[in-house]
């Protein structure tokens, strides 16, 4: 085995001669330098964890040639003796765009004008933003000058790649040689694939418009890869070809936030693919999911600078997450190492690759070991290249890619003195350099001074005092050569001392001349004390790094623990049941496991919490049949139908609307596709646990839904544009007589056994047509609303719910035949033209003809008062006070098929309750416990609580800030994230 | 027998109304009408619970105890256990301006260019619109038409909503003049590719600069002797001889103190702040300087994702517990239909533990000071003008908030509406289908 080692050794090592041989050369003589270059007596950091003592390093032609402590140096060596020096591998940055420029486009609002639909290439996928093909090496042009920042910062080798589109094609790896040739610099050509979320920006094709839609557009391009590898395909398609090609490389995703990092994971769960996830530097606050995605993550270490809070009335901008965000940012590193997820780190996102060291050091002041940070940027980067023998350690055969430091390499003080890449030196800094701070008796003729010398040993300042005055001056220190200018004492003169002296002798004791004002020359003298005490420096700046805990969600109002199922008894209540046995004065109900248990007068206590609710009104909780809150995108717009995107994939648990909605006593939602389109996407059921992951949101065993949209949405009559089908209500019939007839036909194949093109559009599609998938579908005007009803009847299913339904009351008789439910507004109208008849009687009519009827509310603000949107129904159209009740609980229950889990107050259901202060359809009524399966997510009291909580803590983080901007550490200007609040017809400005 | 009589006549009034398309706005009282029993709402926070009101020629005559003698005149209505409010008024809405906000041709609420305070809302007030008359069912019968758009907007004007013409509608023509203050905050566009959030606005003192620079120019053109006179200029004659009111939008703290020493500086004497989310956090020094206060509608987000969330919930009792004078209004997002939901948005602010009354005067007695119609409207008060309702019960509360009757200057309005008329005809519909109606 060493045997074969050794003679691949030997083999690379004469391929690299060869490959300068069989070059012509006409300039001179043609010789190559085989001499060794051997580092001795430096304590040599092999790997993160090994050390050698006094080792020797010898390297030869840009490899290592050999390390330890007995190594024979060959006679043909040039020695440099580093006793007292470190000596590390090189950083290695994976995730880059070093050499590539990008087009720079100005942003445009894809909306305006006439959108493209089409891809603008041929031969290549369909879709513009899938670009696997992309060859970054095509674009590829060394930097120099960029280099030279990664190399000064300790990086020998960075991976590149082009930054654009969502498949993103092939990076290569370089080496940071500026002396070398572009073949000497290029480790590798191929040294991954890379995908992101994002979209070309050199191509204006619409498609996708949403982060959902990104999500689905590479899920349909890795099913049609599978189907072009099998040879399925009739034309040529370099992307696909691409990809399938390049699937065995390292595969990495540009996430860039924690929550698209566990997106793309799943993405590759379901293909078989373990991404290196590029991440967002906020994955602390979710380890126990960071540790589950089981993926190596390239963090960057961009935290960010405090915000500038000395203006209180700017400083209300800034919310706790963001604050904390601030606060806890650089401990992502430790937290993540903590738990043993293996990272990498990038210069990527930081303003100034300068910044890199800075940053990097606070990271291990927030508690990341200098073993795990330098595994980071060497051995790891290293592993996930699959490099391992080249790359990331000191050992034979690897690179001569290496730092020379005074000291262990991220210890405050320490100098990198030299970053040498494929044997080459950069210096950074003098290697033989002495540092002189200290303090020092300086003599100048009779004079003597206290001289005391602090700052970067590279960058030296003085400090000198005359009794008590302190003495202006310069202090220049370079080549060992240290010169002065002092200010004379009496400070109403200026005039200047001036000294110089070499220091290489002796750096204690420096000696020699000084030229004094009037010109006259005399001898002076320093004499070293002590040294400065770094310790006390150091122990200063650990203290200040109070890192305050994570809630959940990490935002206020969040908590440090989740609320868990409790057996509770409601003692007293008015209780709402929804069942047969409707509204009962003084019950008692009992919750346990999660589960309604018992209902019933004078229930025994039974260890349970018992929550005292006389006076008070016990219901099931609100459901919102229509809503667009804790999603990243709600529209898809890019195509006339999306069926192929779901919101399940973009749910954003730590939306405060979440908690808003418990606040009025929701405990259900359906997230809602927009109507930019005929064929909307998939919806997504979820409990507002308000705390909890996406995933633990959503429904178990969720009933499947999709959204569907007509009217002026869809032909987009409302914004200027014409270039879309369809235009007019006629034409969105046939879209859908078009999509139902193709799905038929894909089914029809499908189940024939012959090859298909799995596409997911048409498998959800197919879902429909069989009854397994229901549509709610965005209504206004009776005649849409009888078309869609007559064309699903033709292809054999129902429309499950109508929502908005404005004009249901004009076509309740035939909507109560269909079997479809209604899902309406309370009092919403003319705001648009088709809303010009909706009359706030609708629900009343579509019930009293036998529709199941809910009122939604399609708006993050109405959702918390359904109860009052509810009542509202008993003013317009006399419906009872029982019967309005059920609009927003159990009837969307049922309309959701959810009714045998939520809705009611019954035995065996699912205990999601509200406690309310007073009868819940009045105007007075407060939510005072909003109860999730057992468990109370909103409390009107720690609510109380929480809102003094949060003043506290944001005080405390604002003291902190301005702590930082005293020490004159950079501040930014105030700002206040904004999410968008989505209604249906809001197109979002994602991509 | 005489009760029933009364009745019938009252219901003759009604069925004349039902003519045409929009309602037929009613004549004006000939009769006397006199309402007993009924819970009286004064809307300056007292209440009379069993009560006699006359009102005799558009003019409120006598409202008192029924247990005070008082013979009842005219036309008797019966309101026992039922309950009696002035008309609401809602201050700055754009009713009649818009009536299809998507619809271009259908929108009459901006102009083009910064300053306007010569565009007068009044003139395009349309009196036949469709949202209009969907108002009165819930007691919305008086409104404030405000021009929207630009620093300075332009002047409004106070309208009751049953009339034939915009002449014949007005209450208070162009009452005041309507300022949008800068924000010291700028939110970014998402469409030309900015982060949808908030930054500081370098341009603010520049902006509020501007405005000052504009309002000094205005007092110089209204000093002039001169012709041709400044059109824009003269429009604001009002707010220096103190019979119009400044109207100032404006939301954060900072911005607040700002338009505080703007109004000291140019010594306004009736300044009414819109909006003044933050408010509550100067309430004193609004309080101080006798500045008033139509809150954000009750019914919206808190601003900041920290917020309290029923901070817009409370921010009217917070000022009123803070002794300004606070009314609520209802401008946004699809404000014009929503408008009729104002009494539900003072009964938000009473389940913040402000008494129901205290909450009631916020759209009644309190706006019509804040309007300078007080000597008109507002409150049930002998020598005002019979623009009230009946309600079976409690107005503030959606189930209860269901009217008999409504009258506008003692004229006896319809209650239906384009809505209401849909209604009916639908809900017949199915009795036709189906031989028998479904109840």
């Amino acid at each position: 085995m060493k045997k074969i080692l050794v003679s691949l050794c030997l083999l690379c090592i004469t391929i690299s001669i060869h490959a300068q041989e069989y070059f012509p050369k006409n300039d001179g003589v043609k010789t190559s330098n085989t001499n060794y270059t051997v580092f001795k007596n430096a304590t040599i950091h092999t790997s993160p964890t090994t050390t050698i003592a006094n080792g020797t390093l010898i390297i030869q032609q840009g490899k290592i040639t050999a390390v330890g402590t007995t190594v024979s140096i060959p006679p043909n060596s040039t020695i440099i003796d580093l006793k007292g020096k470190h000596i590390y591998a090189s950083f290695i940055d994976l995730y880059t765009s070093f050499g590539i420029t990008l087009p720079k486009n100005k942003f445009s609002n894809p909306y305006g004008g006439n959108p493209q639909y089409h891809a603008s290439r041929e031969g290549y996928y369909w879709n513009d933003h899938i670009r696997p093909e992309t060859d970054a090496l095509t674009d590829f042009k060394y930097n120099t000058k960029k280099a030279d920042a990664l190399i000064k910062e300790g990086f020998g080798v960075v991976n590149t790649h082009v930054p654009d589109g969502i498949a993103r094609g092939t990076g290569l790896l370089v080496a940071l040689n500026n002396k070398g040739t572009r073949g000497d610099r290029l480790i590798s050509e191929q040294s991954g694939q890379f995908f992101s979320f994002t979209k070309s920006s050199k191509s204006k094709q619409l498609y996708p418009t949403s982060l959902m839609g990104s999500i689905a557009l590479l899920r349909q391009m890795h099913y049609d890869a599978d189907w072009y590898a099998q040879g399925n395909a009739s034309t040529k398609d370099l992307s696909l070809e691409a990809l399938n090609a390049h699937k065995k490389l390292p595969q990495f995703f540009e996430a860039g936030s924690r929550i698209d990092g566990f997106r793309a994971d799943k993405i590759g769960d379901e293909f078989g693919i373990q991404y290196t996830i590029i991440g967002g530097g906020d994955e602390y606050a979710r380890m126990e999911q960071v540790v589950a995605t089981n993926a190596t993550y390239i963090l960057p270490i961009h935290f960010p600078a405090a915000y500038d809070m000395t203006d209180p009335y700017m400083a209300n901008l800034v919310s706790l997450a963001d604050m904390r965000h601030w606060n806890q940012a650089p401990s992502n590193p430790a937290t993540l190492a903590k738990k043993n997820v293996a990272f990498a780190l990038t210069t990527h996102q930081l303003k100034k690759v300068s910044d890199f060291t800075t940053h990097l050091k606070k990271a291990i002041r927030y508690g990341l070991s200098t073993a795990d940070a330098l595994a980071a940027l060497t051995t790891i980067p290293a592993k996930i290249l699959k490099k391992e023998a080249l790359l990331g350690r000191l050992q034979k055969g690897a690179y001569a890619n290496f730092l020379i430091t005074s000291d262990e390499l991220f210890k405050e003080g320490t100098i990198l003195y030299e970053n040498w890449v494929q044997g080459h030196k950069n210096s950074i800094h003098e290697l033989d350099q002495t540092a002189i701070n200290g303090t020092y008796d300086l003599t100048i003729g009779d004079t003597t001074y206290q001289l005391s010398i602090t700052g970067k040993p590279t960058k030296p300042v003085a400090t000198i005092k005359l009794g008590d005055t302190t003495i202006g001056n310069t202090l220049s220190y370079k080549n060992d050569w240290v010169s002065m200018i002092l200010r004379d004492p009496d400070t109403t003169k200026t005039t200047y001392t001036r000294i110089v002296t070499s220091i290489a002798d002796n750096a204690k004791n420096w000696k020699g001349t000084a030229t004094l004002s009037d010109g006259s020359t005399t001898g002076f003298t320093a004499t070293f004390k002590k040294g400065n005490d770094t310790k006390k420096q150091e122990e200063k700046e650990k203290k200040q790094t109070v890192v305050y805990p994570v809630t959940y969600p990490n935002i206020a109002y969040g908590t440090t623990q989740l609320p868990t199922a409790t057996h509770t008894l409601f003692k007293n209540a008015t209780v709402w049941t929804n069942e047969s046995s409707g509204i009962l004065e003084a019950m008692d109900v009992r919750v346990k496991a999660g589960k309604i248990v018992e209902i019933g007068k004078n229930l025994a206590t039974s260890n349970a919490t018992v929550i005292d609710a006389t006076g008070k009104h016990l219901t099931a909780g609100i459901i919102d049949e229509h809503s667009h809150i804790a999603a990243a995108a709600i529209n898809e717009a890019g195509h006339n139908s999306s069926a192929e995107v779901t919101i399940e994939d973009v749910i954003t648990p730590d939306d405060i609307n979440i908690y808003r909605n418990l606040a009025g006593g929701v405990t259900s939602i359906q997230i809602l596709h927009g109507s930019a389109n005929p064929i909307g996407g998939r919806s997504a059921i979820l409990k507002l646990k308000w705390g909890e992951s996406a995933d633990q949101l959503l429904y178990p065993n969720s009933p499947k839904f999709i959204k569907f949209a007509l009217g002026e949405n869809v032909k987009q009559s409302n914004w200027p544009s014409y270039s879309r089908f369809p235009q007019s209500r006629m034409g969105v019939e046939q879209v859908y007589v078009d999509y139902f007839t193709r799905a038929q036909a894909y089914e029809k194949l499908k189940k024939s056994g012959k090859p298909y093109r799995k596409d997911t559009e048409m498998e959800t599609l197919v879902e429909v047509l069989n009854n397994e998938r229901y549509i709610s579908c965005h209504s206004y005007v009776q005649s849409e609303i009888n078309m869609l009803m007559k064309l699903t009847e033709r292809f054999g299913f129902r429309v499950n719910t109508f929502t908005h339904i404005l004009e249901g009351y004009k076509v309740a008789d035939k909507m109560a035949a269909h079997g479809v439910g209604g899902s309406t507004f309370s009092d919403w109208w003319a705001y648009k033209y088709e809303v010009n008849d909706a009359i706030p009687y609708n629900a009343a009519i579509m019930h009293r003809q036998g529709v199941t009827v809910a009122i939604n509310s399609d708006d993050n603000e109405m959702a918390r008062r359904l109860n009052q949107e509810a009542a509202k129904s008993v003013k317009y159209g006399n419906i009872s006070e029982e019967e309005a009740w059920k609009f927003v609980t159990l009837n969307p229950a049922k309309l959701l098929h959810i009714d045998d889990r939520v809705g009611s107050i019954k035995e065996g259901k699912d205990a999601d309750l509200v406690l309310w202060s007073t009868h819940p359809l009045s105007i007075y009524a407060k939510a005072e416990k909003t109860m999730i399966d057992g468990a109370i997510y909103f409390d009107i009291v720690k609510d109380k609580a929480a809102r003094k909580a949060i003043q506290k803590e944001k005080n405390e983080l604002i003291q902190l800030m301005i702590q930082d901007k005293n020490k004159g550490l950079k501040t930014q200007t105030p700002k206040k994230k904004e999410k968008q609040h989505f209604h249906c017809d809001t197109v979002e400005s994602i991509h | 027998m005489k009760k029933r009589n009364s009745i019938y006549s009252i219901l003759v009034l009604f069925c004349c109304l039902y003519l045409n398309a929009q309602q037929t706005p009613a004549p004006n009282q000939t009769t006397a009408i006199t309402i007993t029993g009924a819970t009286a709402h004064i809307g300056d926070g007292s209440i009379i619970a069993n009560s006699v009101l006359i009102f005799e020629n558009g003019k409120i005559t006598t409202i008192a105890s029924a247990d005070a003698t008082i013979t009842p005149k005219g036309t008797h209505i019966d309101a026992t256990g039922k309950h009696i409010y002035p008309g609401f008024i809602a201050p700055n809405t754009t009713l009649g301006l818009v009536e299809i906000e998507a619809v271009r041709a259908t929108d009459d609420d901006s102009e083009i260019g910064m300053y306007n305070p010569h565009i007068r809302s009044i003139i395009a007030y349309n009196t036949e619109s469709k949202i209009v008359e969907s108002m009165r069912p819930n007691g919305v019968l008086i409104a404030q038409i405000t021009p929207r758009g630009g620093r300075i907007s332009g002047t409004s004007s106070i309208v009751q909503l049953d009339a034939w013409n915009w002449e014949d509608a007005a209450l208070r023509i162009d009452d005041g003049i309507h300022i949008n203050w800068p924000s010291p905050f700028k939110q970014g566009h998402w469409w030309m590719g900015e982060a949808p959030g908030f930054t500081p606005n370098k341009e603010y003192s520049k902006q509020v600069t501007a405005l000052k620079e504009y309002i000094t120019q205005a007092k110089a053109s209204i000093a002039s002797k001169k012709d041709p006179k400044h059109i824009p200029h003269m429009a604001m004659k009002g707010l220096f001889d103190q019979s119009q009111t400044l109207f100032i939008q404006v939301a954060s703290e900072k911005a607040i103190v700002d338009v505080v020493s703007f109004v000291k500086e140019n010594t306004f004497q009736k300044v009414v702040l819109i909006g003044a989310y933050e408010g509550y956090k100067v309430a004193d020094l609004l309080q101080k300087n006798h500045i008033a206060v139509l809150t954000d509608r009750t019914h919206s987000t808190p601003f900041n994702e920290d917020d309290d969330y029923d901070q817009p919930y409370k921010n009217a009792k917070l000022l009123v517990e803070a002794g300004v004078l606070v009314g609520l209004q209802n401008s946004g997002q699809m404000e014009r239909a929503n408008t009729r939901n104002l009494p539900f948005q003072a009964g938000t602010v009473a389940a913040q533990g402000m008494d129901t009354e205290k909450a009631l005067q916020l759209i009644t007695g309190n706006n019509a000071k804040i309007l300078g119609i007080d000597n008109l409207t507002g409150t049930l008060a002998v020598g005002k003008d019979a623009t009230l309702f009946i309600s079976i019960g409690d107005a503030l509360d959606m189930r209860t908030n269901q009217l008999e009757h409504a009258f506008i200057q003692g004229r006896a309005i319809s209650l239906k509406s384009h809505q209401t008329k849909l209604w009916k005809r639908y809900a017949k519909k199915y009795t036709q289908h189906t031989g028998t109606p479904k109840q």
